[in-house]
């Protein structure tokens, strides 16, 4: 079985991790809690080649910021990574000290992380340009001065009007929007290679969301750094994504193209994530049908797929194994289930 | 932000007028002849034969209405005068004049000894949480805030005066006369009164870091690659220090009700020991004067916590 | 090997535990709340059934066996006057309670209808209520103690009554602020406003409605109050004034005892680790007290 879907796409090893930026192999993350030990992060592996938008995508709780902040090493107790490689640039970041210098000098500088509430995200007494400085006189050791300038610099290319006068104001006085504009040229300001984005829009009203999409694109491009988008919203995804994980109860249960996703969704959870959304070129009828059930509790989990109890496609099978690996469909196109749902394609009546 | 101003100043206004008239009209809940309060002992007012009473009422205004004596006596404050000590035959400004410095000297150094290491135990307690140092730090507080303040000064005493023989158990110089004398003599009064401000802010600035190290922009500045040294001086500071300033009002009040105590125990000749003493000889005059002082001299301190606290806030001071 | 699906319960959320076990279990986690507890507790039998546990009359002097030191006879030896320290400690343990209490019931009958009032009207009401109590705090606990004890005792009032005056007043001002508070929070809410538009009184709202909310927070303040109280009370009978001799107050004894600085420090440091266990008791277990009940009050009280 193989650990990091898509991969085999190239013929050689070396060929392999030459564009591979970032390979995540079996990342395990777990809190420990008074009512026991939440895995929140179960034997995650994905991969992210140079200038690629991938989504990670999935319900609250399923483990998707919980990857992110690991792969960044900013969880705390009592969340501890259990297990797992991040392979960045040939080296193992897990195996560096928390807050060493070598986990430093990524943190910002090679990976940047954009979160997803506006308006708690900035340090409310400190200015805008404070903010934005001390990044690029610490990583690309900048005088004050030419921060300074950069920092207007970077404020213009996100779409802030009056950079120059604005730069001394506090967070407060910027709305949600702008406020995760300045979010964005701080991940970008000192030219990242990776942007990991957690549910950037998510706080934010739809007009402005589908702005700072389009923004996040454009800079990532001008960039040329390679952007995650975590989000609950297949729809948001759908337009920037090259690639998609679809991540359920701390675990990928899909992965593949955009196409491949949106044109022939295999997983259970996929096909009810997909019904969910409302979509321009379909029937005007068609309800929106809800997935039933509710996430299930990560702690005590039984070693049988966890959305089974969710389940419309599920056979005798499902509950007599283990959670079903991942195994390859097609090309990059990887699903975790034993049903193969292409032939049961009109939901059953008895379900 | 100046609307702000504007408005706490008129209110503490409100408040200090208030306060005047709580000052005056408690001395005249003393039952009897309000001429007690300017004359010596009911005894001695036996004696007197009824038109020399009567001189004296008028001599001392009270034979006005009661909201003129109160104009008087507000305007004498104005002017500075704040009566004669009946025990002492003193104006009573030239006796708080004497007995002022050594209050001042001992509450100031305590204030700011109870600050500036009350802050930094709790910032050490709070990034080194759970290890030794907080281990430590956090149950010393709540001996702090409970103690009283009496008590330790007597084990002080005991322990470093008495067993010891370190420093010396009563008495106070001025700096100015002898320095070292005048310190090592002040040590262990400063100590007694700086211990609640001391686990006060401890405690105060230990939660209030705590509770922004969970804020989603300490987050944020860890993501940026910061060092440790950096995200809490620089980000976690300031946020940190803004609930402690409040702090400083409550200290000065704990400063000024341990005085008396304190002052007590270590027989020092300052206002607290005078207050006690005059309560005891029934010099009224002495007793309103310095009630109204302290009660001044809070209100001006949390009047300026308040403006303080509004201009280092920038959500406050740019609205 | 797989458990068949049917033995296998998916739990979803976790279950709502009841707020009385919930209240029951954050209270009783820190070994620190529950010493303090079993100390109030303790302290309560002692203040209550000091006759019955004094071992001698705290009041009967001993002119033959001045100032002993601790024996089996008197276990904290005796005073000045011959009198055993053991008993008049623990009747000093009723002087400071009932101060204590009294204190706090008095203040609490004043001062939280004037927040409720005050909150509930504002305007000019609201204004003179809270500018009131603005003035009243801008005395120190002691200072404003010491003078109406100053005042009060020029009337034929027996000592710990001027005491539990004096102090009832010093602390209405915080009974207020919390209630005060409280009121202008839920003022708005909208089943406030559904009772006045059922033709509920002022009375009936403020009283019924909205004080019940207060609760929580009022009764981690009197607790808070309790050991501040005791603290001051102590502090006002150390120097001199409320308890007239030859009643039992710990203060006093301390003062007393302080003459013996070196040759009897049992005399000053039992009443003194008295006070302040009592104090740290009260104190850790109103801590508690929050924590149990909301503990979105740290940063309040």
């Amino acid at each position: 079985m193989p650990s990091t879907p898509g991969s085999e796409a190239y013929s050689s090893d070396e060929e392999k991790s030459m564009a591979e930026l970032l390979k995540v192999e079996n990342l395990k993350t777990q809190f420990h809690t008074e009512s026991g030990v939440v895995k929140a992060v179960d034997g995650v592996s994905y991969y992210i080649d140079e200038q690629e938008i991938i989504g990670l995508v999935g319900e609250s709780g399923c483990g998707k910021s919980v990857s992110q902040l690991s792969v960044m090493q900013l969880i705390s107790t009592p969340g501890k990574i259990v297990g797992g490689e991040v392979i960045f640039e040939g080296q193992d970041l897990l195996k560096y000290k928390t807050h060493g210098p070598k986990m430093r000098s990524i943190r910002g500088a090679k990976i940047a992380m954009i979160f997803q509430e506006p308006m708690t995200s900035l340090n409310p007494v400190l200015t805008i340009n404070q903010q934005l400085t001390e990044m690029l006189e610490l990583h690309l050791k900048m005088s004050k001065k030419a921060a300074r300038e950069r920092a207007i610099e970077l404020l213009g290319m996100v779409g802030i009007p009056s950079a120059h006068n604005r730069i001394d104001d506090y967070p407060h006085q910027f709305s949600g929007g702008m406020r995760q504009r300045v979010m964005i040229a701080m991940a970008l300001s000192c030219n990242p290679r990776i942007v990991i984005a957690d549910e950037p829009t998510t706080a934010l009203d739809v007009t402005t969301q589908a702005q700072l999409l389009e923004l996040m694109k454009d800079m990532v491009e001008r960039f040329k750094a390679s952007l995650v988008i975590v989000t609950h919203n297949l729809g948001v995804v759908a337009r920037y994504a090259q690639r998609i994980y679809i991540m359920y109860a701390g675990r990928i249960v899909e992965a593949g193209t955009t196409k491949d996703i949106f044109g022939k969704p295999r997983h259970p959870y996929t096909i009810g994530l997909l019904k969910c959304i409302p979509r321009l070129d379909e029937e005007e009828d068609r309800k929106l049908v809800p997935i039933k059930g509710l996430p299930p509790n990560l702690i005590n989990m039984p070693p049988t797929c966890a959305f089974l109890p969710r389940c419309s496609y599920k056979i005798k099978k499902c509950s007599q194994k283990p959670w079903p690996p991942l195994t390859r469909l097609h090309g990059q196109h990887y699903v975790g289930c034993y049903v193969n749902t292409e032939e049961m394609r009109n939901e059953p009546a008895a379900r | 932000m100046t609307t702000y101003i504007i408005r706490r100043l008129l209110q503490a206004l409100v408040v200090l007028i208030l306060v005047t008239l709580i000052v005056f009209f408690v001395m005249r809940l003393l039952p009897g002849d309000p001429i007690l309060i300017y004359v010596a002992q009911t005894a001695e007012l036996e004696r007197m034969p009824q038109e020399e009473i009567d001189e004296l009422r008028a001599e001392f205004g009270l034979d006005k209405p009661i909201m003129v004596q109160y104009a008087n006596w507000v305007a004498g404050i104005f002017r500075g005068d704040f009566g004669t000590s009946i025990f002492y035959r003193e104006d009573v400004g030239t006796l708080m004049r004497d007995r002022f410095p050594p209050t001042i000297h001992i509450g100031l150094l305590a204030l700011i000894v109870g600050a500036v290491f009350g802050v930094l135990a709790g910032m050490v307690a709070a990034v080194r949480r759970g290890k030794w140092l907080d281990k430590i730090v956090t149950p010393l507080t709540y001996v702090g805030l409970t103690i009283p303040v009496f008590l330790l000064g007597i084990l002080l005493i005991y322990a470093f005066g008495v067993k010891l023989g370190w420093l010396p158990i009563s008495g106070y110089t001025s700096p100015l006369d002898d320095f070292w004398l005048s310190t090592r003599q002040v040590i262990m009064p400063v100590f007694c009164l700086a211990v609640f401000g001391l686990a006060a802010n401890a405690r105060q600035m230990r939660s209030s870091m705590l509770e922004v190290t969970r804020q989603d922009y300490i987050r944020t500045a860890w993501s940026k690659g910061l060092r440790e040294r950096v995200v809490v001086m620089r980000h976690m500071l300031k946020n940190s220090l803004i609930p402690v300033i409040t702090l400083m009002g409550v200290s000065v009040s704990i400063i000024l009700g341990g005085t008396f105590l304190v002052e007590t125990v270590f027989a020092i000749p300052g206002v607290g020991r005078l207050m006690v003493s005059s309560i005891f000889g029934q010099d009224y005059v002495v007793v309103q004067a310095i009630t109204l002082i302290f009660a001044v001299i809070i209100l001006f301190v949390n009047l300026i916590v308040d403006i303080s606290y509004a201009w280092l806030d920038p959500r406050i001071r740019y609205g | 090997m797989v458990k068949k699906h049917s033995d296998i319960a998916f739990s979803e959320a976790p279950v709502r535990v009841s707020e009385w076990r919930r209240f029951r279990r954050v209270f009783f986690e820190r070994r620190l709340v529950t010493f303090g507890l079993v100390v109030l507790v303790l302290m309560l039998i002692a203040a209550i059934f000091a006759p019955l546990l004094a071992p001698y009359d705290p009041y009967e002097l001993g002119p033959g066996e001045r100032l002993l030191q601790p024996s089996s006879k008197h276990l904290l030896g005796t005073d000045l006057l011959g009198r055993d320290t053991l008993s008049r400690l623990i009747y000093g343990a009723r002087t400071a309670l009932m101060v204590g209490f009294i204190s706090v019931f008095i203040s609490g009958i004043i001062g939280i209808p004037l927040g409720v009032i005050a909150g509930y009207f504002g305007g000019i009401t609201n204004m003179v209520i809270m500018r009131a109590m603005d003035a009243l705090m801008c005395f120190p606990m002691l200072l404003l103690a010491l003078v109406l004890a100053a005042v009060l005792r020029e009337y034929a009032i027996s000592g710990i009554w001027v005491v539990i005056i004096a102090l009832s007043v010093a602390v209405i001002p915080g009974y207020a602020r919390v209630t005060h508070g409280v009121t202008l929070s839920i003022k708005e809410n909208d089943y406030i406003l559904a009772q006045r538009a059922m033709g509920s009184s002022n009375m009936r709202v403020m009283f019924r409605h909205i004080l019940p909310n207060a609760f929580p927070p009022l009764i981690v303040l009197m607790t808070m109050q309790l050991g501040a109280l005791i603290l001051a009370e102590a502090g006002l009978s150390f120097l001199g004034i409320g308890i007239d001799p030859p009643g039992a107050a710990w203060g006093a004894m301390v003062f007393d005892g302080y003459k013996y600085l070196a040759s009897n420090p049992v005399l000053w440091l039992a009443p003194g680790i008295a006070i302040a266990l009592v104090v740290f008791a009260f104190n850790t277990v109103g801590d508690g007290l929050r924590d149990a009940l909301d503990p979105r009050l740290r940063g309040l009280l």
